[in-house]
């Protein structure tokens, strides 16, 4: 099972150690993107969003189709986000809300539900069959060469907007005015309220940044990956395990966990590519057991 | 009595669950006074008080501020009207700096009044100046109480609602709180005060009303409250 060989072979090749190190960071950045608004709207929703992936799928077919439409990337990034952040908000006011409090299985109902529907009605609008965006022609460029690996220009693009975004988002939370209300709101909404502020509002608005981080991601994702009815689930799992890795309500736990999740699955590729997924919820196990908040959790979002 | 009444509550039901704590209250508060409300614990000056902020929304009755009804409004729809709640149990946003709780009070009066912003507060609160950044849940019990008072400031209120604010407090603490609260009165803030304790009160507000069992039971001045023993004896067991 152990390619030791393969395993070693690559770990002493710096052109492979430059491939995989790339490969396994923007595998890493996608699901940081996608798990710090899981982390973000459990933080302070206390709501865990089963349905997290729908949003990344939804924002790649949003900027595949502003893609094909406008031809500028650019723009398919922020409608992938944009249109994310919108069906967040409506999903939020009209269905998630309604469960806040109530028992997990019931929230996990709902969610599982809104797949269901989103997953088929992404199936009518644009098809079953798989889509393809391509690298998108501001970033058809030779790849740069480091240490003789390859890095295409877009995987730097990917990791750079998955970090500013990152910070971004950690700033909204801890530094702005609407990110202290709402932390606020976390630790105490009726009180926040009797201060004559609304609070729905800014939940909902939280919950609308949290698809919009995982619609970024899908739009991230969409000229690297196919797009498929269903393509939410895979990193829904994986974004769970870097959520609980990473722990609940960190976002830089999240980023942490990301990578480690990230350089585990393009090094295990190569190592042992048959227990790479095994490997993940291993790690994920001995979090646990050793740290059962995670690597950088406290239980809620500070 | 032609007063100038800017909050009057009328025939106020509030049940938690299943059990009626208020019976019918009803109150009237003038513009610019103090009215204590007086009470043993339980009697349900807590529940009023948050029957009036809208946080346990009446059943039935009225709640006018200034002539319009706000019963069963959301909580900040009530405060934006212009009643700023102070809940007896302090309720900082521990994980935030004081100033951040500040903050977060922030907002214009219903007729656009601006008088209390961070300076003003920080003049009539001094003690929080000196620890705007400090984690609001590292405070002292008295510091946190002045800082839910300054929060609620923040907002601007026509009318003030303290709930017990003296509850667990140090005699000298109890005496700058005290001090605070003629301060605003002096500033023409319109206050009710729930209190267990009439000796806070002496000096402090001009009117009185005795709750119990979720009725009102008396009103008056509070120096009249304090001449009428078989009330103060029967209600607050002093």
């Amino acid at each position: 099972m152990l390619e030791i060989d393969a395993l070693a072979a690559c770990l002493s090749s710096p052109a492979c150690l430059v491939n995989q190190t790339t490969t396994g960071l923007i595998i890493g950045m996608l699901l940081f993107l996608v798990a710090s608004g899981v982390t973000l709207i459990f933080g302070v929703l206390h709501v865990i969003n089963f349905a997290h992936g729908s949003f990344y799928m939804l924002g790649a077919y949003f900027a595949y189709t502003a893609y094909i439409t406008t031809g500028n990337y650019f723009v398919a990034a922020a409608a992938g986000a944009l249109g994310a952040a919108i069906c967040g908000i409506v999903f939020e006011r009209l269905i998630i809300s309604r469960v806040y409090g109530q028992n997990v299985l019931m929230q996990l109902l709902v969610c599982y539900a809104f797949i269901l529907i989103v997953d088929d009605l992404v199936k009518i609008i644009w098809g079953a069959e798989y889509l393809s965006m391509g690298i998108p022609a501001e970033f058809r460029l030779p790849p740069y060469r480091i240490a003789g690996g390859f890095v295409p220009p877009f995987y730097l693009f990917m990791v750079a907007m998955a970090v500013i975004i990152g910070l971004g988002s950690l700033w909204i939370v801890t530094r702005t005015r609407f990110g202290k209300i709402v932390r606020a709101a976390a630790h105490n909404a009726s009180m926040v309220s009797a201060l004559g502020i609304r609070v729905q509002l800014y939940f909902a608005a939280l919950f609308g940044l949290g698809c919009a981080l995982a619609g970024v991601a899908g739009a991230l994702a969409a000229p690297v990956r196919s797009l498929t009815p269903g393509m939410g689930l895979g990193i829904l799992v994986e974004s769970f395990i870097v959520t609980v890795i990473g722990g609940m309500g960190s976002i830089p736990g999240a980023f942490l966990a990301a990578i480690i999740l990230g350089l585990t699955r393009s090094i295990g590729s190569v190592g042992f590519p048959l227990f790479v997924d095994g490997a993940m919820f291993m790690i994920m196990a001995l979090v646990l057991i050793f740290r059962p908040t995670g690597l950088l959790g406290q239980g809620t979002l500070r | 009595m032609t007063t100038d009444v800017i909050l009057a509550v009328e025939g106020v039901d509030v049940f938690y669950g299943a059990s009626k704590i208020l019976f019918g209250v009803e109150l009237q508060v003038e513009r610019g006074r103090t009215l204590a409300l007086l009470g043993r614990n339980g009697a349900g000056k807590s529940t009023t008080l948050k029957a009036i902020a809208g946080i346990a929304p009446p059943r039935t009755g009225t709640v006018r501020l200034g002539g319009v009804d706000l019963a069963g409004s959301r909580p900040d729809i009530i405060a934006r009207a212009g009643i700023g709640y102070v809940p007896e149990d302090r309720q900082v946003f521990p994980l935030h700096s004081v100033e951040d709780n500040l903050m977060i009070g922030a907002k214009k009066g219903p007729q656009g009044q601006d008088y209390w912003t961070l300076a003003t507060v920080y003049e009539t609160f001094p003690i929080l100046a000196g620890m705007k950044e400090r984690r609001a849940g590292l405070m002292s019990g008295g510091e946190q109480q002045m800082l839910t008072i300054a929060r609620t400031l923040m907002g601007n209120p026509e009318v003030l609602l303290l709930d017990e604010p003296s509850e667990g407090l140090a005699p000298i603490i109890v005496q700058a709180i005290a001090q605070l609260i003629r301060t605003l009165r002096k500033m023409g803030v319109t206050i009710v005060l729930a209190e267990q304790n009439m000796h806070f009160c002496l000096g402090i507000s001009e009117d009185a009303a005795v709750i119990d069992k979720g009725h009102i039971v008396y009103r008056d001045t509070i120096q009249g409250l304090r001449a009428n023993e078989a009330v103060t004896k029967r209600y607050l067991a002093l």
